[in-house]
Parts: C-alpha cells; structure tokens; sequence
C-alpha cells in the first residue's frame, strides 16, 4: 500500500479579491522507504503542496481534492486527527535552521517537547532519547550540547538537532523542505549524507523538496518536476535525469553554467592588483575597552586583476569574500596596498575616492535589497550619472534606455518600480546601474546566488557578453563553484579570511593543492564529503 | 497637479477609504482655513463703511475718528452709538452730543435739525466682536447665553464664542510650528546621528539624554519672569524640549537602513552622504515619522492649554483656550465657559487623532503592499 498518496491537489490563495492558484492537478505516491524529489523554481508551488498534505497552510488557503496517508484522508480532517499526525507519523525540515529553532528554548527543551506531545515522555526517559537521537544525527558532546541554545550552534549542528526534532518520533514520512540550500557547500554534503544513512537506517520515506538537480539526482528515487503549480513530468530518477520527456525539465537540466571564459590577452594592461591587504576588526575587552585581539576577517591578500579578467574568489560563508570585495573598493577600511590602474589608492580618502568611483562599481547578491524600493528603474540606473555626469550630447534617459538594451531589459519599463520586476530582471537593474557608468572593474558579490538556476544562466552569460564587449575586470565573490567555474580566469579560495590558495582556474579546479580545496571541490560537485569522518565535520 | 509616485497615490486611497479620517480631515480644514479668516468672522470693526459717498475698508486700514467728523485722533470706536450716528448721517455735529435724537431725525426725516445728510451704513462681521472686545453689559460679567452673545461673555466680559474661534486658530497653528520645526531639528540630528554612528552617535546620545533630564517647565517658568512672555518666545521654549521626541526613531531607522544594500550601492556610485540621507534613507525614516507625530501634535496643543491654564503661558489677552479652562475653574456657576473649552478641545482633538490614525494606517505596509 502507498504510505501517502495525493491525488487532483489543487491548492488556491484568496487575498482582498484576488485568487492566485498556487498548486494544480497535483497527484503522486510515496511508498514506503522510498524517497521522492520535488523539484521546480521558486514559485512554482513545491512548499505549498508539502505543507497541504497535514493542513499546514493558513486559513487563506482554500485546499481542493485527496491526501491519503495510510489510507485515512487528510484534507478536511479536523485539527486533532492532523496533530497526531504531524510530527509523529509525518515530521518536517525547514529550510532555515535559525528561525525554525525557537531561540530562548535550550536544545534538550525542544527536542523533548515532540518526545512528550506525543509519547508522553518526560524528565530522565526523555533526557536519555534526546542524547541518543542527538548521538544518531552526529552531534559531538551531546551531553554539553544539550545544555546550548540554538545561537550557540552552527548553521550545520542547528539543522542537525532539526533533524533529531524531525526524526524523535520515529516518523513514518520526513518532508524535507530546502533542508541544506541556507548551508555552506561542504555541510550541505554531510547533511545529506546524514540524511540518506537515517533513511537507509530508520526505514522511513522521504518527501524532499529542493531547486537543486545535483542534490535530486544524488537522493531520490523518483522525481517529481513542478512548474507553475503543476506536476509536468514524473517518474524514476536515471529516467528524468537521461531521457527527460517535458522541455521544461530539459530546460533546468540545461541550466548550468557551462563553458570557460575566453583567454585574456597577454597585453591586457593591469587593472587592480593588492598585496597584504587586511582588515582586521579589533576585539574590545574590560572597563578600559583595550584590544585584546583582532577577527582577521582578510587577511595579508595579494591579487592582480587585468582588463578583461575574472578573479574568482570562493569560499563559505565568513571567509571573507564579501569583506575583501569591500575592502578592495575602498568601501570599508583596510591596511595594505591597493593599486588601481597603477596609482596607490589605499590613502585616498572618502571624498577624494569620489572621483574614481566611476571606474569602480559593484553588484550585489540580493536583487531586492540593492534597489531603492522608493525609485523608479530610470531613476535608480541614473543615479550614477548624477553623480559623475551625463556623457556629453546624450539626455540621461537615453543612456538609461540604452543601457537597458544592453542588458535585455525593455526601455519602456523604465519608469516602474522595483517590486514589479522579477529576480532576474532586478538583478539586471542592479548591473544597468553598474555599467552605465562604463566602469573599469566590477566587483560582483554572489550575483546569482539569489536566482533559479535557468536566470542564474543568463545572467552568467550576460556577464560574460559584457565582458567580452567592454573589457572589464571582473571581481567574482562566489560560494557557487560551478558559477564560478564557467565564469573565472583566476581563482582565489578563502578559509576565514586566510588566502589557502590561488592560481589559474584550471590549475585550482584540475590539480588543488590544499586539502580544504579539494574536500570544497568534492562537496560541491559530487556531494561527497572527504576528508573526514560525515557527522563529525568541521561544523561540530 | 503634483505627480504622486503608485506608492503614494495607493496610500492616499486607503486614507480615501477610510471614511472617518478622511471626514475628519474635510471638516477639520474646513474649521482651520475659516479660523484663518477670523478677523472677518468675529471683529470689533466693520468690515466695510460707507461714509460720504466713499467706500472704506476699516478692517485692513486705520481711520480716526476725527475723519468722521469726531473729536478724537484715535481709532473709531464703530460700536458707540455717537460713531455709529456720524458714519450713518455723514458727519452731523449733533451726532457728539445727543446721538439717539440724530439717528431719530435722520431716519424719520432725512436731516438733522434742517441739515441734509449724506446717507452712509456700516457692514459688519457675523459677530461683532474680538477676542478681546470688552463688551458693556447690563448684568455682571460672566453672562450666560443669549443672543448677542451665543456662547455668554466671560469674567472679563469678552465674548466667549470670539475667544473661541481666535482661540482655535492660535492653537493649531501653535502646535503647527511647534512641530514643523522640532520634526525638522530632530530628523536631522537623528539623521546625522544613525547615518554617521560611532562617535557621533555616542557624544550626541549623551547629550541628548543630559539635555531631556532639564525640567522643562521651570525653564519656560524662569524664562517668562525675565522676559515677557509671547507667541514666538513660546514656540522656541517648546521646540527646546520637544525636538528630541522624534530622534530616537529617526536614529534608528537611520541605523538600520545605512547597512541596506542599495544604500551601499549608491556609495559606491560615489553619492554623496547628504543625498544618501535624503534620497535613499529619509523616505524609509518618514513611516516612523509620521506615526509618531499625532502624538506631538496633540502634545503641542495639550501643553499650550496646560501653560496658560497655569498662567505661565501667552499673556491673559491673547485668545486662549486654556485661560478659557482656567475661568471656567474660577466659576463653576458659569458652566457655559466649562462647556465651551470641553467641546472646543473635544473636538479639536478627536478631529486630529481620527485623522492621524487614517494617516498612519495609510502608511501601514501590511496595508499598502499588495
């Protein structure tokens, strides 16, 4: 028998008049000790139709056709038949470890309180399932760490005591939704490798939900790909991944950024080059406030730039990336020498810097933040142009359409505003803003990492194309290895603000010499931990 | 017309669709732009005289007395009856000594003792006196209601419904400028404040913090026994102690939105700080803004009554709604003075804070997006 099955789900929202149909003519099965993959892009209704097999959504949400679990619907059961069920025979992982951990309640408090709701455990039987189920997901000292709140955990060993939340029961189904994408790369791979042994071991079934091909391909059994709320192509793994019969599920099999970037002359001249650049917070102790130590967020990083080059600068979260892209625009303070086109620009001050800033820019990672929200679209890419002056003879509105051509965008949507534009075509703004300015060198934080991956192709070759055409010096924060792969010359990884290694792309990606490099390599393109023991990774 | 941005234009329509503020709003114009006018509506001198065949405008320019034919070189007083008679008959000398027999042959035969007048007539505003009209009553001030005086006189004899109207206007138009100005001085040291940071930040805090501990009330107490008190002293004594309301939320909007990403991307465009500030921060500082301001408005007007209900407020002339209070205290058997200050700052106040709250519930994001 099929340990859930859904069939016709249609899910639709009801907002001041408005319908919005978020899921439509959804059937599948799961079967047990069998993992199944929800794939789609945002929006396209793989949350909505997992939080409505246990009537998780809100009262806006109007829930149409059959879940069965275990035979018994579940659509229109009343409240306390769904409370037996959610986390005990189905359990739930969030994508973000933060905010699904309550933050003034201790681990041993939250893990037991699913123990009690729903076997009435308490006091020394529950302390002792909690240190196992701790033991099981691999936290290291579960005996001190029960003790921790969720601040004093790592992203990893939050989503970790998530999973022994998840698993305290002994749940016949896991939903897992996003369980590793607010993760860096290398425990993204032992999450999952967590999570295949606790399935393999607890015989349970899987329902998992990413955007992520790599990891679907790595986890499940059968697939499901979504696209606008609708169920477009089902069926087992090798199959999807071999024989994809739908162009949308072609598509996002297509959508990975491939290729290498076009040698760079060898007369290039040099645009940025840095030696020993460091920014070091200082650490302030005591009633006197001395310093007693220094958060070396970079440290001593040497790195040369020529025109129509990418450097690529990888690494996790808090290596330093975004820090040293900052530092090398002046935008925060830094020690050592910065040379840009040739001239020591390290003692300039703020309003001596203004002038160069034109030939200087930077994109940003997250397409609704970077924009005023406030401004039109006109507005926002000329501000720049206000600032350093309209190329003579041109009105500004006809450089911002010109630029908005460059950039695929349409000059008749110029005087909108920001929320009326997707991710992509924002992220599109945010470069337009960029280049009107013809720059010399551009620092691009993490410029796709906010995307589907089909938009995060195009703005790849987009970046590309404007390269090419214009010659830039690109400056490539990245944790995405792939990206950065099919985007960089030259390539820098970081471990919390130490420069490991750098050298020429394929020499890094081919032949790494450090072995954080290969155990990043390894995770990020296979999945795999190496290295060291899963479970007992870096992030315990 | 002024072009408002889709956000604003949505934010107007909300306050549109919220019937009682923007009823509130209508009538509270209505009120504020009529008190503007209210040396036509309530004014011890006519607005228009026709004397001699000649038009003129008492009410904007000076005329003697003498230039009606009368004995003294200051200001015709148009409601005795002697001026009265002089303007109606053109200027006859009878006039001086036996007024009510000179209007009497006027009226009856067209001359006055054998002497043709040239027939003039006074306009006069809807209620013929000013705030501080003392006016000669039969009965001992106060008097209640009746018809000259619609809402009764007070102890000095004034005209409790001028008082009112010139009472309204001062107020408003007290807390008006006392809060333009202290928003002005306070979003900007808040601004520079959360902009800025560090050491900035600090030194201002501390002073800020040492300056909101002096009591501000003996200060305005001392201040106005050395000098004598008037509107414009006032104003400056308030906006003294109450720009520092508005620093805290400005600073902290400030604070928060100077780590934004597009606040970043404008610096490095290389956008200069100030018009950081005022492009990219203020707008997002201006919500907080305005939900706090109703309670500064309505501080305003509540803390011009309490100084001069106190006496330590406007001199005991100008049109005050809380000497009004204060008079009504003194004489309970008046209750049309009690009644008259209750519903005149009843409804002034209920006016604004239903329109306030239609304001910020405009402002309200969860009811702007989407």
């Amino acid at each position: 028998m099929n340990l859930l099955s859904v069939t016709d789900l249609a899910v639709s929202f009801r907002q001041g008049g408005n319908v919005t149909r978020a899921v439509r003519g959804v059937s599948f099965t799961i079967e047990a000790g069998e993992t199944l993959a929800l794939v789609g892009e945002s929006g396209s209704g793989k949350s909505v139709t997992a939080l409505s097999t246990v009537g998780l959504l809100s009262d806006a949400a109007d829930i149409q056709g059959s879940v069965r679990f275990e035979g018994a619907e579940m659509v229109g059961a009343d409240q306390a038949e769904l409370r037996r069920v959610r986390g005990n025979d189905i359990s739930f992982i969030f994508q973000e470890p933060m905010t699904s951990l309550n933050p003034l309640h201790s681990v041993e408090r939250q893990i037991t309180e699913a123990l009690t709701l729903h076997q009435g455990l308490a006091g020394a039987p529950a302390r002792a399932r909690a240190l196992e189920l701790m033991h099981k997901v691999g936290i290291r000292d579960p005996e001190t760490r029960l003790a921790s709140y969720p601040h004093q955990l790592s992203g990893g060993q939050r989503q970790r005591v998530m999973i022994a939340m998840a698993l305290a029961n002994g749940p016949k189904l896991l939903v897992a939704d996003e369980p590793t994408t607010a993760l860096d790369v290398t425990i993204q791979a032992q999450i999952l490798e967590l999570l295949a042994d606790l399935k393999r071991a607890e015989g349970m079934s899987m329902l998992f939900i990413t955007h992520d091909l790599n990891i679907v391909r790595r986890v499940a059994d059968r697939v499901c790909v979504m696209q606008n709320g609708e169920i477009v192509e089902q069926g087992p793994t090798e199959q999807v991944f071999t024989a994809p019969a739908h162009p949308y599920t072609r598509k996002l099999l297509e959508a990975e950024p491939q290729g290498h970037p076009d040698p760079v002359p060898a007369d290039a001249p040099q645009i940025l080059s840095s030696d020993g650049l460091r920014v070091w917070f200082p650490v302030h102790r005591g009633f006197l406030r001395r310093t007693v130590g220094h958060i070396k967020a970079v440290n001593d990083a040497k790195l040369t730039l020529r025109a129509g080059e990418t450097l690529g600068v990888v690494g996790e979260s808090g290596s330093g990336k975004t820090t040293l892209g900052l530092a090398v625009m002046r935008l925060i303070s830094s020690i050592g020498r910065i040379e840009f086109e040739g001239e020591d620009i390290s003692k300039r001050r703020s309003n001596a810097m203004r002038p160069l800033r034109r030939e200087m820019q930077i994109v940003f990672q997250d397409p609704f933040g970077s924009l005023s929200p406030r401004m039109t679209i006109e507005e926002i890419i000329a501000e720049g142009l206000g600032v350093h002056g309209v190329p003579t003879g041109r009105a500004p509105r006809d450089a911002v359409a010109d630029i908005m051509e460059e950039v695929d965008l349409d000059p008749a949507t110029m005087d909108r505003y920001p929320h009326e534009f997707s991710g992509g075509q924002r992220q599109r703004i945010a470069i337009a803003r960029a280049m009107i300015l013809q720059p010399k060198l551009v620092v691009l934080d993490e410029p796709t990492s906010a995307l589907d991956m089909t938009v995060q192709v195009q703005i790849v070759a987009l970046l590309r194309r404007l390269q090419e055409r214009h010659g830039l010096a690109y400056l490539f924060i990245s944790h995405d290895l792939r990206v950065v792969r099919a985007m960089s010359h030259q390539i820098m990884v970081l471990r919390q603000g130490d420069v490991l290694e750098s050298g020429p792309a394929g020499q890094v990606f081919d032949a790494p010499q450090h072995d954080y490099t290969r155990a990043l390599l390894a995770a990020a393109f296979d999945l795999r931990t190496i290295g060291r023991t899963a479970g007992q990774g870096a992030d315990s | 017309m002024i072009r408002l941005s889709p956000l604003n234009r949505r934010r107007w329509q909300n306050f549109r669709a919220n019937r009682r503020a923007y009823w509130s709003l209508f009538i509270f114009l209505a009120l504020y732009v009529v008190s503007l006018f209210a040396e036509f509506l309530a004014n011890d001198v006519p607005i228009m005289v026709r004397f001699r065949g000649e038009t003129q405008f008492p009410i904007v320019q000076f005329y003697p007395e003498t230039a009606y034919g009368g004995e003294f070189r200051t200001q015709a007083d148009y409601r005795i009856e002697e001026v009265q008679c002089l303007i109606e008959t053109g200027g006859i000398e009878l006039c001086l000594d036996d007024p009510i027999d000179a209007l009497r042959q006027a009226n009856a035969l067209g001359t006055v003792d054998g002497e043709p007048i040239v027939p003039g007539w006074t306009l006069w505003p809807p209620i013929p006196y000013s705030f501080d009209t003392i006016n000669n009553l039969g009965a001992p001030a106060p008097s209640p209601p009746d018809a000259d005086h619609w809402l009764g006189t007070d102890d000095t004899a004034r005209d409790v419904l001028a008082r009112v109207i010139y009472g309204f206007r001062l107020s408003v138009t007290f807390a008006f400028v006392v809060v333009a100005a202290a928003s002005i001085i306070g979003i900007s040291a808040g601004a520079v404040q959360g902009f800025f940071g560090g050491v900035v930040d600090l030194i201002a805090q501390r002073l800020i913090e040492l300056w909101g501990s002096v009591p501000s009330l003996y200060v305005i107490i001392i201040v106005a026994a050395i000098i004598p008190m008037n509107f414009w002293l006032l104003v400056i004594l308030m906006v003294m102690f109450s720009w520092t309301a508005l620093v805290g939320v400005v600073r902290a909007e400030f604070l928060r939105a100077r780590n934004f990403e597009y606040v970043r991307a404008a610096r490095a465009l290389g956008v200069s700080n100030a018009r950081i500030m005022f492009r990219h921060v203020l707008p997002n500082a201006m919500v907080a803004t305005v939900t706090l301001l109703p309670f500064i408005v309505t501080g305003a007007i509540a803390a011009l009554a309490t100084l001069d209900f106190l006496g330590f407020g406007l001199p005991s002339s100008s049109p005050s709604l809380g000497e009004l209070t204060l008079q009504a205290k003194k004489h309970l058997q008046a209750t049309w003075l009690g009644f008259s200050a209750f519903f005149t700052f009843a409804i002034m106040l209920s006016l604004l804070v239903f329109i306030f709250e239609g304001v910020r519930d405009a402002f309200d994001p969860r009811k702007t997006f989407r």
